[in-house]
This record gives structure tokens, sequence and C-alpha cells, in this order.
């Protein structure tokens, strides 16, 4: 995304080219262009560019790919980790 | 039903083809959801519908029944003659429901199943918005019903491109954009959400200012005018100027816009006050701009979870050393008084 740009060297995306297939749909479903096939197979070209949506873990079905997708905002995590703490549940503000 | 506007008989049942212009209503209640009024119904009925006179061989496009999103795709596919199923997402977007899992795997085979998708097109393909990749695994969703999902473009008004250049998708379409407007029709919400989670401090500042200031009405006003400010930079104007402020840290940006917002509104409020007034206010209103911009991550299409765990890690300490420092400094100034 051409501006923007995220924190560095923080996503937990993992990428075992031993397993991949070479099917593509990484750089189908990826929003962030942070794969590219190269030599027919998977290759991580722009880590820092995760977001950890995890929608190329959840399509790659040779579980190549590894991710902590999760809540993304700072409304959700303390909804969270209050949740943790108190046992009870949390509206955060954003994804309603 | 909105938009309805007759039936159609397929082999799979009776589908109700809806019209691509929006009405009057559509458009107020829209308005009305981006100000965060009634926005917890604002859904359609899941299903699939017909636009214009589709055939068996006629495009499936799939999307949520959130209502913004409903009518933005049917307005987007203006003219064209296809489907449009629509996916039990308890009228949320597809972003936020594929994060949910609502728009996903297990609600699309359940969807295609009851709505007998499979006698009504004699193709197997879906186009899907790239961000329901989140919650769809395509591989699953084909091994279970036959159908195979293309994740098509990012936002639907490039359907249109994709449909006609042979399933085509460019690189920009598989890109999310974040512009002004964009950010801008974010903001209500969160200001909203900012201001109703600030009313306990609203009050606070209030009395304190009534108490401290020159006047009871005139220092409860300055307060109160101080916090909205806070949080009007955090916000409002951090996620609007989110490009060009210095950073990455969201925590970092709207801190910046927060001193700078606060020094020029006690610049301009009374210039001959005490240095302990203008300490406590800057170590106290602050944070209040920097959480506020950080809860603003929930909204970016760029945010990752680690990245904001990050943030608050670091920042969530800084803010209860600023609140203790600006009480202390507040507490001098009382005494000093
Ligand atoms: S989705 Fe998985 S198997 Fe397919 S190319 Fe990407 S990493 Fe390889
Ligand atoms: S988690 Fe999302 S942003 Fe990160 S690489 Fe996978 S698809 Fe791309």
């Amino acid at each position: 995304m051409q501006g923007f740009r995220y924190l560095e060297n923080v996503t937990t995306l993992k990428l075992d080219v031993e397993s991949c297939s070479g099917c593509g749909l990484c750089v189908e479903v990826c929003p962030h262009q942070v794969f590219a096939m190269q030599d027919g197979l998977a290759a991580v070209v722009d880590k820092d560019a995760c977001m950890e949506c995890g929608a190329c873990a959840k399509n790659c079905d040779s579980g190549a790919l590894s991710v902590d997708a999760g809540v993304g905002c700072a409304g959700g995590l303390i909804a969270e980790w209050w949740q943790d703490v108190t046992g009870r549940r949390k509206k955060a503000a954003c994804c309603g | 039903m909105p938009g309805f506007e007759r039936w159609l008989s397929t082999p799979g049942g009776k589908v109700a083809v809806i019209r691509s212009e929006l009405a009057l209503r559509d458009r107020l209640g829209g308005l009305l959801v981006r100000l965060d009024v009634g926005r917890e119904r604002y859904a359609v009925p899941a299903g699939l519908y017909a636009l214009g006179s589709p055939d068996a061989a006629a495009p499936v496009v799939v999307t949520a029944n959130y209502k913004l999103t409903f009518d933005v795709v049917r307005r987007a596919l203006a003219g064209r003659s296809l489907w449009l199923l629509v996916l039990e997402t308890h009228g949320i977007n597809v972003w936020c429901a594929a994060g949910k899992g609502t728009f996903g795997t297990d609600e699309l085979v359940r969807r295609l199943q009851i709505t007998r998708l499979d006698e009504i097109v004699s193709h197997r393909r879906l186009l899907l918005p790239i961000f329901g990749a989140t919650g769809v695994c395509a591989p699953e969703v084909k091994r279970r019903t036959g159908f195979a999902p293309t994740f098509a473009a990012v936002r639907v008004t490039d359907l249109p491109h994709h449909l006609d250049h042979g399933g085509e998708t460019t690189a920009l379409m598989r890109a999310p954009t974040f512009t002004v407007l964009e950010r801008l029709t974010l903001t209500p919400v969160e200001l909203v959400g900012g201001f109703k989670a600030a009313l306990p401090l609203f009050a606070l500042v209030a009395i304190i200012g009534a108490f401290t200031g020159g006047s009871p009405v005139g220092g409860a006003l300055y307060g109160v005018g101080a916090l909205a400010l806070a949080i009007i930079a955090g916000s409002f104007a951090t996620p609007i100027l989110l490009p060009w402020i210095p950073g990455r840290s969201f925590a970092f940006k709207g801190a910046l816009l927060g001193a700078v917002v606060t020094a020029a509104y006690l610049a301009t409020g009374d210039p001959t006050r005490h240095w302990h007034a203008i300490a406590a206010h800057l170590l106290l209103l602050v944070p209040v701009s920097s959480f506020a911009a950080l809860g603003f991550t929930g909204c970016t299409p760029f945010t990752s979870p680690s990245g904001v765990k990050k943030e608050m890690r670091v920042a969530l300490p800084l803010f209860l050393a600023s609140v203790v420092l600006g009480a202390v400094a507040f507490g001098l100034g009382l005494g000093g008084a």
C-alpha cells in the first residue's frame, strides 16, 4: 500500500517452502503483495507489509503458511485482556 | 426487502430481482449508519438475489448482508445480469465478518446448499472480494460443494473490469486504498465512541476546572474544551493526516498531534498560565490523544495485531507515568497558588 507502512519486524508470518505446492493462492489472496512466485514456489518478498489478516494461511492447502491472525485494534486487544482478567466480555469499538 | 423489483422463477425456486439504483431511503439510512445511529441492525436478508435478467451462465458474486455493502455492490454492478449470493454476516461488512468467521467457509457452503445454486447455474465459479479470503478457504469450498471461489478484487467497483477482461485482476485491483475520503468516513464512529468513553473524564475535568479556574463556569468550560480537543486530535485529526504525520507508530502520531493541539490551545486560551498548569495539561491530555489514535488501528487495512500489541506494551506504561506526573504537576500548582 503506497504511503502506508506499519511497524517493521513484528509480523508472525512464516512460510515453509518445503511444503509449498506452488498453487499460487497466497499471491491471489494477500492484499499487500507479500508473496511472489519464484521458480514455481511461493516466496516472501515484502514481509513487513503483512497485516496478519490470515488469508494466506487460511487458503494454503499444503499447510506451508502460518500466521497469528487476530484482533488488530487497541480496543479489541483491551477487550480481550479484560476478558482474560475478569472473565467478562466487553464490546469492542471496532468491527462491531 | 430493499430495491425489490420482481420475482424470477428458476430451477432452484423463486429469486428476488433487485434494482441497482438506490432510493432516497437507502441513502438516508446509509448516512445515519455512518453517524453511528442505529448501527446495530442494518442488514438485508441473506440469500440469492438477481440483478438484471441472469441466466444459467451468468456470474455469481458473493457478498455480505451488511446493507451498505449490499447497496454499494448493486450500484457498482448496474446494467449487468448476474447472481448475487448474500451471506448471513449479521449486518457486518465483509472485512470484519471474515475476521470473525461469519463471512466464512461454513456459511458459504450452507448458503450454497440453501439457495440450491447448483441447480440454478451451469458453471461452478464464485467471485469473492479479496478481503473475504480471511474467512473463506477456497480449496475447502471447492471440495465440499464443487464451486470454486476466485478472489477477484478488493473493491467491488473493480469487478466490472474483472468480468469484462476474462477474469483479469490487476495489481491495483489487489491493493487496498486508504484515501482521505475513506478515512473521513471512518472517523464519525471513532469520534462518537471516543466522546462516549470519555464521559466520566469530562465530568472530572469540569469539576476540577470549576474549582481551580478563575471562575467556576469559565474554568469548567476551559477544561472540557481542552479534553474535547485532545480527543479530536487523536480520533479525527490523526486519521485524516495519517500519512503526513511523522513516525509509524499510531500512538506516537497521536501523541505528537495531541501535544501540538494542546499547546496551541493553552497558548491562545491564557498565555499567562503558570508552568504547573501547562505541564499538567500536556501530561494529562497527550495520552488521551495518543490512545484515541491507537484505537484507529482497528479501522485501517494495513496494521497488524502484533504491531498493535507492541505499541500497547510500550505506550501503556508511558501513559500511566504521564498521568501520574501530570497529577503531581497539578498538585504542585494548587499548592503554589
Ligand atoms: S498457498 Fe501455500 S501451497 Fe500455494 S503457493 Fe502459497 S505457500 Fe505454496
Ligand atoms: S497474513 Fe494477510 S497480509 Fe500477511 S501475508 Fe498473509 S495474506 Fe498477506
